[in-house]
């Protein structure tokens, strides 16, 4: 045993810590102060936590090294620890079976790290891991060397645009602060991230927390604000902790507080946490859920930015874009809009999940096409199936299919293909997802989420619903088709705020790309074979076995069939439910 | 002052008007269900939408300030055919029993539906259902025919400052009730009743009689219970008072307390006393108000000289004015002779 230096980071974001991340910190604790290992290489070693590193379909991924030579393993579990110890920390040879394949190096080969460049590689508890990694250097500048106006002509110039869905320029929205005159204004993040699939904001703050600390107190330097909010969700309670304990760190640092770094400027951030509701991403009902009120939106104008909480001039910026904040001062305008495209600058992180093979965190320069993310980065379709469609942007965007996939995705392309970049959600669907079921999904959760202030929004999306319904059971005739387009285009002209009126475009979108299924649906065929109502299941006679395994899952009796002799299927009693599918070893049950 | 052109005619409006004040100033017509001109613009109905030159999106001419030179159209086929879909969805979750419903004569809803023409509706589905659980006197509440559009959350909190109810729930789920849905136990002034376009919120002794052939009647009058001379319209049917309301270009704007609004049972009891009564041996005998003023200064008089002025106290009503309180006290002091005055407010 002659190392000088141990390293081990394991992943402990969410889903690190799901797959059993803390476990595996503990043994590596435990065992390397067993073996004594701790006591003779003594500050060389050490074992910490990380955040998202983003492939977390290979979880526990662990990172181990020795002399500089790093190794990185995955799906690693607390009983693999001993031998990882004794074979490649005691024994010098790294345990060959257990490290990441080729697909973990694709993964991380196609991306640019911007915003998560320190996530997965930095202690997350620690300021003094950020420091070490050029953490606050970019406030000090700002601080110390710049007048506020050159700070936001360094935003503007570098092109960056809002990642929480809009794309408004940063730069030109704290300008707008900047220039309206008041004796209080605020800077909110927003980190109320609730897409169903999205984990990006999420795994920022649980992976970086003071790239975004140190973004807002950039921004409310530049603009004049003296009290910063984060909103985020209760449901991230990992997120939540790291955030409080990061506020601490700054504070104890005097990166908050009062006179920061002795320019005598004023700043500190609260932390106010939101219960759950989709619509408070919404800036005005964000608003409303700070002040106390129920998170509904109100109408704008007037803008948050002259009008927002308690009345005073207030930005909002998502988690993503202040976290690019310091990058951009540290590295200056130019190289930032050396990425991305004509008027998409930079990168994007997106959650890729869906039918996927590395699902996962990503971060891309704007501007890759959707093949790179899919295929390259993510690897194709999981059990070599085959691709049908994208879905972009959540609940809010839409769907693009096969022939579009060598399209760009920056803020301009999608949205002339009728999706949009959004939150950073990817969803992606292969043939056995059927495309008015992911309409009908998406309209499910936005219907349950509407805040109910509006009319188009609360009722409408509920008859959008109604509609799709009726087609996935079957039932759908030829005016509910025509009824449907129309309703889901008043949706979205009609409605107060985002939700209401992006809430169609999933619906307007499958229409757009996919109106063959909902006519096979008219006729009672579902195309991709996911609408239950519409299938029929049979025994195929000659392939059955007679194992009985079908009668045993049937949770309704319609079943029957004597030991080794082909067994019968009573439609009349069948409701479809599809055990017997799911449970034959030969394929002897048949769907159509 | 700001100008601007609504349907192509010049309009010149203070700054911070809205579209829609501007746009009725100039005698234009629009529709509107959750705007009320005494509460903040909520801008939920949808139904005031309107198309602005250079902003892609409908936008709610309730919220919006007029800003100069802005082009305004308000009646594009395209805004008909919004505004009639979101009366058409309004009504799919909308109890359509006119017929029977009390508040078919006084019902904005109903108005707006013959006023956009919306003669057929295509979108049917699941309506709200609830049970009615009531156990106060005054307010009758049929939360199925609530359109949801949030002028009694507002006149609760903002009027009366009592914030009794608000909106729970989401999506299509979304209803407006007291915290917990607990039975509603606030002050009752009615307020929520005052504003509500529907028969969502009605008075309990409201009429419900029919009295064919008798004369309606609007009877504008002062509240008799206090002070503050509430300006209320009785609402008459015959020699019935089918309910109380109140105008809103009175000074009271339109707002009444629990007593104006719902407390006019008495005007008609058997047991009010229309005239002065004397106690005559065991009877009270109901006498004219000369006779009744004499008495009272002969035995005011009396007992002042034999028993002394500090005999006598008078306590005076809170239905009195301002006024009235002082002359009673001036009375006591300067011509009864004695401190011995109070108010009935102070027991």
């Amino acid at each position: 045993m002659s190392a000088k230096s141990i390293e081990i980071m394991v992943c402990m974001g969410t889903g690190g810590i799901a797959a059993g991340g803390d476990l595996v910190m503990d043994a590596f604790y435990s065992q390397l102060k067993a073996a004594g290992l701790e006591a003779n290489v003594q500050k060389g070693c050490s074992a910490h936590k990380v955040g998202c590193r983003g492939l977390c379909a290979k979880d526990v991924l662990v990172d181990v090294i020795v002399d500089d030579n790093k190794a990185t393993y995955e799906y690693i579990k607390e009983d693999m620890v001993e031998r990882l110890i004794e074979e490649h920390i005691k024994g010098g040879k790294p345990v060959e079976e257990w490290l990441v394949k080729e697909d973990y190096h694709n993964f991380h080969d196609k991306q640019v790290k911007v915003v998560l460049a320190d996530c997965g590689n930095i202690d997350p508890e620690s300021i003094d891991a950020y420091i070490g990694v050029e953490g606050y250097k970019a406030q000090e500048k700002v601080f110390k060397n710049l007048a506020p106006t050159e700070t936001i002509e360094i935003i503007k110039e570098s092109g960056l645009r809002g990642r929480g869905g809009a794309g408004f320029p940063t730069g030109f929205k704290w300008e707008l602060c900047f220039k309206n005159e008041s004796d209080q204004k605020y800077i909110i993040c927003n980190a109320d991230e609730g897409d169903p699939g999205a984990f990006m904001d999420r795994s920022v703050i649980e992976g970086n927390p003071h790239s975004v600390i140190e973004g807002m107190a950039i921004g409310a330097f530049s603009f004049g604000a003296s009290i910063g909010y984060v909103y985020i969700r209760a449901e991230y309670p990992l997120a939540v902790e790291r955030l409080y304990l990061a506020l601490d760190q700054a504070r104890q640092k005097n990166f908050l507080g009062k006179n920061i770094l002795g320019t005598g400027f004023d700043f500190d951030i609260k932390v106010k946490l939101g219960a759950g509701a989709f619509v408070c991403g919404e800036e005005t009902a964000l608003i409303a859920s700070i002040e106390g009120e129920r998170g509904m939106p109100r109408a704008k104008p007037p803008f948050p930015v002259n009008s927002g909480l308690w009345g005073k001039p207030t930005v909002i910026n998502n988690v993503e874009t202040l976290a690019n904040i310091p990058a951009i001062i540290r590295n200056g305008a130019e190289w930032f809009a050396s990425y991305g495209t004509e008027k998409s600058k930079g990168t994007k992180v997106f959650a890729l999940t869906g039918k996927v093979k590395n699902s996962g965190l990503i971060e891309i320069p704007m501007g890759t096409t959707l093949r790179t993310i899919i295929f390259d980065i993510g690897g194709g379709i999981e059990n070599d199936k085959k691709f049908k469609a994208v879905q972009t942007g959540g609940p809010s965007g839409g769907c693009i299919t096969e022939d579009m996939l060598d399209l760009n995705v920056d803020f301009e392309s999608l949205a002339k293909v009728g999706s949009i970049v959004g939150s950073g959600g990817m969803i992606v669907l292969d043939e056995d997802n059927c495309m008015v079921d992911v309409a009908k999904y998406f309209l499910q959760f936005t219907q349950s989420e509407s805040c109910g202030k509006c009319v188009p929004c609360r009722i409408g999306t509920k008859r959008l619903l109604e509609i799709l319904e009726k087609i996935t059971i079957g039932e759908g005739t030829a005016e509910d088709l025509v009824r449907l387009e129309k309703l889901a285009k008043d949706v979205q002209s009609a409605s107060l705020c985002g939700l209401g009126m992006t809430a169609p475009n999933p619906v307007l979108s499958t229409l757009k790309y996919f109106r063959d299924e909902y006519e096979a649906h008219l006729e009672g065929r579902c195309p991709a074979k996911a609408c239950r109502q519409l299938l029929t299941y049979t025994i195929d006679a000659e392939a059955c076995t007679g194992c009985g395994a079908c009668k045993r899952a049937c949770p309704t009796g319609a079943i029957t069939g004597e030991k080794k002799k082909p067994h019968a299927l009573d439609q009349e009693l069948c409701v479809k439910c599809g055990a017997c599918f799911d449970t034959c070893k030969f394929n002897s049950v048949g769907r159509e | 002052m700001v100008k601007l052109t609504i349907n192509g005619k010049e309009v010149q409006v203070p700054k911070d008007t809205t579209v829609l004040v501007a746009a009725r100033s100039a005698g234009i017509t629009i529709p509107t269900l959750c705007y009320h001109p005494r509460l903040k613009p909520n801008g939920g109905c949808r139904l005031c939408v309107v198309e602005v030159k250079n902003i892609p999106r409908l936008v709610s001419s309730c919220t919006t300030p007029v800003s100069e030179g802005m082009e305004v159209q308000t009646e594009t086929a395209r805004l008909k055919e919004v505004r009639a879909t979101i009366m058409k969805l309004l009504l799919s979750d909308h109890p359509v029993e006119c017929i029977n419903c009390r508040a078919t004569d006084d019902c904005a809803l109903h108005e707006l539906t013959m006023f956009l023409e919306v003669h057929e509706n295509e979108f049917t589905g699941e309506r709200r259902k609830y049970d009615t659980r009531d156990g106060n006197p005054f307010i009758e509440r049929n939360m199925e025919k609530c359109i949801l559009c949030g002028r009694c959350v507002s006149v609760c909190e903002e009027v009366q400052g009592v914030g009794a109810i608000d909106f729970a729930y989401r999506g299509f789920k979304s209803k407006v009730c007291p915290p917990f849905e607990k039975d509603l136990d606030c002050e009752f002034c009615g307020q929520c009743v005052q504003v509500c376009p529907t028969g969502a919120l009605l008075g309990k002794m409201w009429d419900r009689g029919l009295r064919l052939g008798q004369e309606k009647k609007a009877v504008d009058t002062v509240c008799t219970y206090c002070g503050t001379g509430c300006n209320i319209t009785l609402n008459v049917q015959g020699q019935n008072i089918t309910k109380v309301t109140a105008s809103e270009r009175h000074w009271n704007e339109g707002w009444l307390c629990v007593k104006g609004r719902f407390g006019y049972s008495f005007v008609t009891s058997p047991e009010r006393l229309t005239e002065p009564l004397i106690r005559k041996g065991k009877e009270l005998v109901e006498v004219s108000w000369e006779e009744a003023l004499d008495y009272t200064a002969e035995r005011l008089k009396a007992t002042k000289e034999k028993h002394g002025e500090d005999t006598i106290a008078g306590l005076a009503s809170a239905r009195c004015t301002n006024e009235e309180n002082y002359l009673f006290q001036k009375f006591m002091r300067g011509a009864v002779g004695t401190n011995n005055v109070d108010h009935c407010a102070r027991l």
